[in-house]
Order: structure tokens, then C-alpha cells, then sequence
């Protein structure tokens, strides 16, 4: 695919023909944090961040999100009856996205688009939008994504990589989706593609932060799962959900249904393994119940249960964002190591 | 607090070693610029692990919480403030701690140098009154004293208010801290200057928990927010059900409150969450002469009721 020069003088001006076609999506600042929302008519972008706060899954499964709406009020014919509201799946464009954000959605899908199960909330939004990546020309000290099966250049999940090249911006399209972006905003100076490649090979040789994952698959389970460094990785947790909210590629929801008066709305919030909420039973038992338990969990999912159910790598696209953002230092680096390390023998007594 | 360390790791090796605790409860160096673990000790050789400078913020209180062995904490003034109170609470007998008292000259703000610095901070360093953050293109020297947590610049107990140990001398307590600015700032506003302060102040919240969970006193077994049968507030980020949140949570802490700045130094959002139990800390201390976890004798003044109490309040 062709990669395309833009000036930056050319930026706003694209980006306000694109906002005739789509709704614009980017990171915006909001007292010194990063996050992304729907892009006001005329407003920019800033891509004057490391990574935003919370990740760009919100663009597509937000933190609340109604499924229906219904009545209670007996007198109307349809009380009772969920009904789901008009939603607008008009064609969006996510601007500014890392590419750890945009892998992260194919991680995702795993879950949410399988032949036995289609989340349509989640396909409707992720097929109603165009992925246009800024590339990590300074990726951070927490940044392990090109050992998390990503990278500061990556393109997969990506219609468009955008590289800001000082004076310029370069835009490599990746898909047709992102040929048709570009070709609304009206940039179409065609540019030499190689110039994308030496950036991309000086952003990866920044990343100085790195996990190894390559034994995780052959562990045992149950022998993970009994592993004794669980109860010190756990005893600083303060089983908040940061973690969860702020990664691109936790996916878990709950469903609540609020009255207000005789209306009401069912809809669906992000959830948190981390909360007790989370898995107690109606009987009042909570499988579980402790911190330790919960902890294990987020980590078990994200590195053992994930690698062996899809075969397709660890559940984490290496944001880094976990470990910037956990107010206790838990760092999902350091866990992996103990995981992907772990020798049961070592830790077991032998008889005398 | 230079040295602080040392005499940290020498107390508790003894202790551990003479069989006086089963475990210590401190904290280890982090893997991030001005974070430090909380973490928990139990074998004597691995004491060398447990560190202390700028970057202990936050409660060891919070980990004591119904524990049942015989532990030593390492305490600041406000944590022995909290294990005071605890102590009251029934959270934890006094029997049960070795108190290791650490005279504290402050926490820094980890988001204020956070946002100072253009580039990423590679590394913060003590050095006595100053405090040295390395980036990647600078290297700065900055005043410990004009980067501290907001609640540690006015903070009139800096000593431990009950220990076993100390790690060091006392330090001389602040006196002319202004404790209240930024509550009279907010008490002076009108109305609606005060709705939209609120609201401009939770805006950014997204309900995570981490203020509570950094909280010493929100040890309730199930939190109002997560109670199920009945659910009392709703579950997104509606802000009349965020706000119905840390109103009350900030209520169910007056009297109780020794204005730690966990929660606001837990927040990933950076919201100033403390000025909201700022003000009920404030309205203790001016009603009723209270400062929270000061003695291990009298219980909070919203806990207790006396038969010659006026009641004049009841009009």
C-alpha cells in the first residue's frame, strides 16, 4: 500500500473534510491526562502524549453503553418490552490511536466476534470505524510492546499509520478503509516509503523494557495456579480495578438494568475481576473471595488461560499502562517473569 | 530521611529474627520513578529489602485490617494515626504490633513532578531537603518542600503518635501550616460555584475504587456501592451516582479521617479527592476539638454520644 505525505499545514483542513464523512475520535487533554472522546467540530487532536490515560477500547466498547430501553408505566402497550435504542454506527474515525491500542481490538475480537457467539454491540462499532495509527517515535520506559507481539510501528488492526516526520506527517495506508480515509481528507502527495522503515527500526530499537512469554504455554496449569509467589505479588493489591479499566484488552462487562420513575434502561458497564462483585454466586458464596484468588486471576487470564485457548500469544499487547497506573507498584512485568520462570521443583521441599 | 533505611532494616531483621513478630509490613523499592511496594516480610535475611524515602505514601494501616499474626509496621505519622484507629475500631489489637515508628518529613507529589518534567522521569532521588529528578534530556534539583503531597505540606503530626520503635529523633512538628486554605476557598463559594467546582472535580473519575481501597477506614466488609440486594447506587459513571459515591464515602470517614492523601495518591484519574474529607476533617477539629487517631482511649466523635450532650444543634 502507498504511503502518502502530508503536510501539516494540510492537517486541519483534511481532518475538517474527514469530519463531513465521519465522526472524529482522538486523544484530547483534559488537566494534563490524555484520553480519548468524540473530537468537537474544528477540535484537534493532541498528539502531544506518551499514551492516554485509559485506552482507545472505549471508542468502542465504552465504560457504559444502553442495550435497550424499556417502560414500566402499564398504561403504554408496550410497557415491558426491551426495545433497543437508535444507535448511531455512522462511519467513525479513531485518530491518534497507538498501534498497542489498535492490536489490542484483534485481541479482543477473539472474544467478541466468534463463529458461535457475535457481540453485536462491539462489531457493530468496531466495523463502523477507521483505525488511523500515530506511530511511537518515542516510546516510553514502560512500553514493552515489541516483546508483547506488537511494536511502536505496528500495523495490524491499523487502516492507517500516521509517522510524524517533523514538518510532515507520512501516512502508510494499510487497508482499503484507510486508502478511503485518506482519500476524503484529500492527502494524496505520494512519498517514498522507506523513510517509515528507518523510523520504525529507531522507535524499536528505544523499547528498553521487555517480557519473555515463550515458556508460558508449556506450564502446567494446576502447578501455575498453586504457585507460591502468588501471596507476596498479591499483598500490596488493593484490589481497586485501575488496572483493568485503564487496559486496552480487558473486556469483562456486567449488566444492570436503572429505573428511573417508569423508564428504565438496560446497559452494560465495564466490570472488574479485581471486585468481589465479580463472581459471587447468589447463594452469597464467592468462589472468589480473596485478594490473592483475584489477582492470580487477572494475571492467569492475561498470560496462561488466554495463551492456551487461542494458541495466539499472551493477552496483553505490552501498553504498559497497568504498570504506570497501578497506585501500588504492581508491575504485570515482573509477574510474567515469575510465571514464565516458574519451576514448581525448585520451590518443594525434598525429603531428607 | 536519609538513613532512615538502614535503622529500618536493622529493627526489623531483629525482631524477625528474636521471634517478636511473624511478619513486617513495609515497603520495598518499586519498578517505577517515585513508587515504592508495599510489601510484607516474614524471614529475617530478607529484611535488606525494605526501603524508605519520599515515596512511601501509601497507609501501611490499610494491610493491618483483621490481620491475625503478630506483625511489625513500619509508621509514619499519620499510619500510626490509622493503626490508632484501627485499634479503636477493633481492626487490630495493640498486642498484636511491634510498632516501628518513622518521624516523616514528608511525601512527595508523584503527579505535580510527574507534570513538571516535558520528558519522561527516569529517576527520583532524596537528598536530604531536595529531591533530584533525572529525565531523559535533564536533570533537575527541586525544593522537597515545594513538591509535596498537598496533605504532607500542611501536616501538624509528622511524628509517630504511638510506637515501639523509632527509626530516628523526632522531628520538629510544622506550626504555622495554614491547614484549611483550600477548604475556605470552597466554603466561600456560592451555590452553583460549588456544584460546578464538584462537578468539574469527579468529572474525570471512573469509579475504579482506588480512593477507597487506598483508604484505611473502608474496610466495611461489603461498601454500600456494591451492595446487591438492594443495589443503592447505580453502577456507571453517571455523575449523580459518582457523586452519590465519594459524597458518601467521604462522610462514612468524618471523625475518622487523619487526612493520609492515600486516596488522592492512589487515583489514577489525579483528582484532589481529599478536599471532600478535607472539609468533614476541618468540621471535627472546629466542633468538637477533634483530630482523629491521636489517642488509643477515646473513640470519634460521631461514634459515641454523652447523656449531658446539649443537642442544641437540634433546632
Amino acid at each position: 500500500m502507498k504511503v502518502i505525505k502530508i503536510d501539516k499545514k494540510d492537517w486541519a483542513g483534511g481532518l475538517g473534510k474527514l469530519s463531513d464523512a465521519y465522526r472524529l475520535f482522538g486523544p484530547v487533554k483534559d488537566k494534563d491526562v490524555s484520553d480519548f472522546k468524540e473530537l468537537a467540530a474544528g477540535e484537534l487532536p493532541d498528539f502531544d502524549f506518551l499514551n492516554t490515560n485509559l485506552s482507545a477500547k472505549s471508542a468502542v466498547f465504552p465504560q457504559n453503553e444502553v442495550m435497550f430501553e424499556y417502560s414500566l408505566d402499564e398504561s403504554q402497550e408496550d410497557h415491558h418490552i426491551m426495545k433497543e435504542p437508535e444507535k448511531d454506527y455512522s462511519p467513525r474515525a479513531v485518530i491518534g490511536i497507538r498501534p498497542c491500542d489498535a492490536a489490542a481490538f484483534l485481541l479482543v475480537k477473539r472474544n467478541f466476534d466468534t463463529p458461535e457467539y457475535k457481540d453485536p454491540y462491539w462489531i457493530r462499532a468496531y466495523e463502523a470505524s477507521t483505525f488511523v495509527g500515530l506511530a511511537c517515535n518515542d516510546p516510553g520506559k514502560t512500553c514493552f510492546c515489541t516483546t508483547a507481539g506488537c511494536g511502536p510501528f505496528h500495523e495490524d488492526g491499523l487502516d492507517v499509520l500516521i509517522a510524524d516526520a517533523g514538518d510532515h506527517f507520512l501516512a502508510k495506508a494499510i487497508t482499503e478503509k484507510g486508502e478511503a480515509l485518506l482519500q476524503a481528507a484529500g492527502w494524496g502527495a505520494e512519498a517514498d516509503g522507506g523513510q517509515i522503515e528507518t523510523m520504525k527500526k529507531a522507535a524499536e530499537a528505544k523499547i528498553s523494557s521487555t517480557v519473555s512469554t515463550d515458556s508460558l504455554k508449556d506450564k502446567v496449569t494446576t502447578e501455575l495456579y498453586d504457585a507460591s509467589f502468588w501471596e507476596d505479588t498479591a499483598f500490596a493489591c488493593l484490589n481497586c480495578g485501575t488496572c483493568t479499566y485503564v487496559c486496552p484488552t480487558c473486556w469483562c462487562f456486567d449488566i444492570q438494568d436503572e429505573n428511573y420513575g417508569k423508564a428504565g434502561i438496560r446497559m452494560r458497564n465495564w466490570d472488574s475481576c479485581m471486585y468481589p462483585l465479580f463472581t459471587i454466586h447468589g447463594s452469597g458464596h464467592n468462589p472468589r473471595g480473596t485478594k490473592t484468588q483475584r489477582v492470580r486471576q487477572r494475571f492467569m487470564h492475561k498470560l496462561k488461560y488466554y495463551v492456551d485457548k487461542y494458541g495466539a500469544g499472551i493477552q496483553c499487547v505490552g501498553c504498559g499502562r497497568c504498570v504506570r497506573l497501578c497506585p501500588v507498584n504492581i508491575d504485570i512485568r515482573e509477574v510474567c517473569e515469575f510465571m514464565n520462570s516458574y519451576d514448581p521443583a525448585a520451590t518443594t521441599c525434598k525429603a531428607a | 530521611m536519609l538513613g532512615y533505611t538502614d535503622k529500618i532494616k536493622e529493627i526489623s531483621e531483629r525482631l524477625l529474627k528474636e521471634g517478636k513478630v511473624d511478619m513486617v509490613i513495609g515497603f520495598k523499592k518499586g519498578t517505577m520513578p517515585m513508587m515504592n511496594e508495599p510489601c510484607v516480610i516474614k524471614k529475617a535475611e530478607d529484611a535488606g529489602k525494605l526501603v524508605w524515602d519520599s515515596n512511601c505514601g501509601i497507609n501501611l494501616a490499610n494491610y493491618l485490617t483483621d490481620r491475625k499474626e503478630k506483625i511489625g509496621i513500619i509508621a509514619k505519622g499519620c499510619d500510626s494515626r490509622n493503626i490508632a484507629t484501627h485499634i479503636v475500631e477493633n481492626k487490630i489489637r495493640r498486642d498484636q504490633l511491634v510498632i516501628i515508628g518513622v518521624p516523616c518529613k514528608g511525601m512527595i507529589d508523584r503527579h505535580k513532578i510527574a507534570s513538571m518534567s516535558e520528558t519522561e522521569i527516569l529517576s527520583v532521588t532524596d537528598a536530604g531537603d531536595e529531591i533530584i529528578v533525572k529525565a531523559e534530556d535533564s536533570e533537575k534539583t527541586l525544593k522537597k518542600a515545594e513538591v509535596l503531597q498537598k496533605n504532607c505540606a500542611v501536616c501538624t503530626h509528622r511524628n509517630p503518635v504511638i510506637y515501639d520503635e523509632l527509626v530516628a529523633d523526632l522531628v520538629e512538628e510544622q506550626k504555622d501550616a495554614d491547614r484549611y486554605a483550600d477548604v475556605r476557598e470552597i466554603e466561600a463559594m456560592s451555590a452553583e460555584e460549588k456544584w460546578k467546582y464538584f462537578d468539574d472535580l469527579l468529572a474525570p473519575c471512573i469509579r475504579c475504587y482506588a480512593c477507597r481501597n487506598a483508604c484505611p477506614l473502608c474496610y466495611c466488609p461489603t461498601c454500600f456501592v456494591d451492595e446487591s440486594r438492594p443495589q443503592w447506587v447505580g453502577k456507571s459513571t453517571d455523575p449523580m451516582d459518582t457523586r452519590t459515591f465519594h459524597f458518601l464515602r467521604a462522610y462514612h470517614c468524618a471523625g475518622r479521617c487523619t487526612d493520609c492523601g492515600s486516596c488522592e495518591r492512589a487515583c489514577p484519574a489525579g483528582i484532589n479527592i481529599r478536599v471532600l474529607t478535607k472539609k468533614l476533617e476541618k468540621d471535627c477539629f472546629e466542633s468538637y476539638g477533634w483530630e482523629a487517631g491521636l489517642t488509643t482511649e477515646d473513640r470519634p466523635p460521631l461514634d459515641t454520644y454523652k447523656l449531658n450532650d446539649p443537642e442544641d444543634f437540634i433546632k
